[in-house]
């Protein structure tokens, strides 16, 4: 690598730290963005630039790759819906493990190409080690992308798939793939290359398998970071630094957001990983026989518009019904008559971070009325109505008062606080974690049985 | 310090960006997490490098098929988490 490409891949670096950074507001995001654009514009020039004797054919089969790839890119991100946000991202992940596996694939075969050899033209070992280690995350990276895909995107069942004695298999399959790994280091064996490639995308499949639906949050948020230590570890192999700088912060952002999943559920990362969460708990959850006060929609919109503020929850089964845009009407049909209207985000509402936000947002939401939950918990005392829409454990008192609830020392929205609480939902069915929620049986907890889209806008209907 | 190997140096770049990252990761507002995922998605997508490279010698080989598959899989995401992040802040707005 030339000082001039090391210089390149600095300022590209430097880039995206900054793209990052301007995250950190949504007025400075969008420059973010372009500083990010421009980061990894110079990435691909400099490197183009620095190529060795690439000849024009080389240059013409990277233009086409490039408009290939791109044109697939910019054709799904202008189509995409943002309730398919959570399996777009799922899938992205996917392509960066598949390349990463490629690009050490290619390394293995002309390493001279990328000055990794020792004066004898073999591979040096440590540069082996990094090598099995970063194709073994991409791998894994891919095809647990590819299975948190289907189950998001419905094309496989979301609910926990329990192999016998999955641990037991896990477990032999990891001692094979470091086995490999060593193995690999000590001989270049192309074989063991492939052999630990294929058991590491068998080993992608069955780590997602058994986790259930709403753990993708997790899910996703866990192979951001694995897709983040692939490049880093390609980037050692390769000695290259922009990779290594990287696949680190993307790495590192990963982890944060699946710790603040995690925190955001009280469960620790090993728990959630190990799956099977709701199943026990649906298999013994007996029905019970309570009764529980349901009204209509005309209940439900005189008493809102009577109210003096308005807190909404929105949950999974918002983006389920599309009802995101019905929800915008509501608000703006209460801020005509005087209701001060605000939104509470829990951490974990949705199938990935952040993705009630953006769907409200999509739907011309101002962001300075939507606020999360340790922003707005305390106001719940002082609303007249929370108007729970598409949550369910996220709201469940349980959480603060019972001890044998799986759902215990959860944090979650002190709905019931407010003075009166309409909670939309299909039917009585309990929600992911499996247990009955007990804000249905209080006092000021009204139900209101249907679709949360049509709910909504029947509630504006009766308003007008 | 004429003896370090130079792997080590890789080894402090790493470590200190995973600081940077750290820090820069939890500046970021919860409202932006979705936006924050689909752009580090597309930026570890900059593994496009190591793609070009395998893609750039004269002839046909292997490692070039290689190159040329993850190139185009990396354009997809540099693009499609480019432009759908662009699309999304594009959504966040103020009242009024």
């Amino acid at each position: 690598m030339t000082t001039f490409a090391a210089l390149g891949y600095l300022v590209a670096a430097v880039c995206f730290i900054l793209a990052l950074r301007g995250l950190s507001s949504p007025a400075t995001s969008q420059q973010g963005n372009r500083i990010g654009i421009a980061g990894m514009a110079i990435a691909v020039l400099v490197t183009l630039f620095v190529l060795p004797d690439p000849g024009f054919g080389s240059y013409l089969l990277i233009v086409v790759g490039i408009a290939i790839g791109g044109s697939i890119g910019a054709v799904i991100a202008q189509r995409i819906p943002m309730t398919a946000m959570p399996q777009l991202v799922a899938g992205f992940h996917s392509l960066v493990g598949l390349a990463a596996v490629f690009v050490a694939a290619a390394a293995l075969y002309s390493p001279e190409a990328y000055g990794i050899t020792d004066p004898e033209g073999r591979i040096r070992g440590m540069s082996l080690i990094e090598m099995g280690l970063g194709t073994v995350i991409g791998a894994v990276t891919f095809t647990g992308s590819v299975i948190a895909f289907a189950k998001l995107q419905g094309l496989m069942r979301s609910a926990p798939i329990l192999l016998p004695s999955r641990h037991v298999i896990n477990i032999a399959i990891g001692a094979a793939i470091l086995l490999l790994i060593i193995l690999f280091a000590a001989t270049e064996s192309t074989v063991a290359f492939w052999l630990m490639t294929l058991l590491a995308f068998a080993i992608g499949v069955l780590l997602i398998i058994p986790i259930g639906g709403a753990d993708m949050p997790v899910v996703i948020s866990m192979l951001n970071s694995y897709s983040g230590w692939a490049a880093a570890g390609i980037g050692f192999t390769l000695s290259n630094p922009l990779l290594i700088i990287t696949g680190a912060l993307v790495g590192s952002s990963g982890a944060i957001l699946s710790y603040i999943m995690c925190k955001g559920m009280n469960r620790s990362f090993v728990n959630v990983i190990l799956g099977g969460f709701g199943e026990a708990a649906a298999a013994a959850g007996a029905i019970q026989d309570r009764t529980v006060k349901a009204g209509s929609a005309e209940d439900a919109a005189f008493i809102m518009k009577n109210a003096r503020n308005v807190i909404i929850v929105p949950g999974y089964g918002m983006a389920v019904a599309q009802a995101q845009h019905a929800v915008r009407e509501l608000m703006d049909t209460l801020a005509e008559e005087g209701v001060d209207v605000k939104f509470a985000i829990h951490p974990v509402a949705g199938r990935m971070p952040g993705h009630m936000n953006v769907l409200l947002a999509e739907a011309n939401v101002p962001y300075d009325v939507v606020h999360e939950m340790e922003d707005i918990n305390n106001d719940f005392q002082a609303a007249d109505v929370a108007y729970v829409i598409g949550a369910n454990d996220i709201t469940n008192p349980a959480a603060k008062t019972d001890r044998t609830s799986p759902i215990y020392g959860m944090p979650i929205l002190d709905v019931e606080r407010a003075k009166a609480v309409f909670f939309v939902k299909r039917s009585m069915a309990p929600g992911y974690a499996g247990i009955e929620n007990e804000l249905f049986f209080k006092d000021n907890t009204m139900m209101l049985f249907g679709d949360a889209k049509k709910m909504t806008e029947e509630i504006v209907r009766s308003m007008e | 310090m004429t003896e370090i190997d130079p792997g080590i140096y890789n080894l402090i770049i790493f470590v200190l960006a995973i600081f940077v990252g750290y820090y820069v990761v939890w500046s970021v507002t919860p409202a932006l997490h979705t936006p924050l995922m689909s752009v580090t998605n597309a930026i570890s997508s900059v593994i496009i490098v190591g793609a070009l490279i395998a893609t750039g010698p004269a002839g046909f080989s292997f490692s070039k098929v290689m190159g040329f598959l993850a190139v185009i899989l990396a354009s997809v995401n540099i693009f499609g988490g480019f432009l759908v992040t662009q699309r999304m802040l594009g959504m966040f707005k103020r009242r009024g």
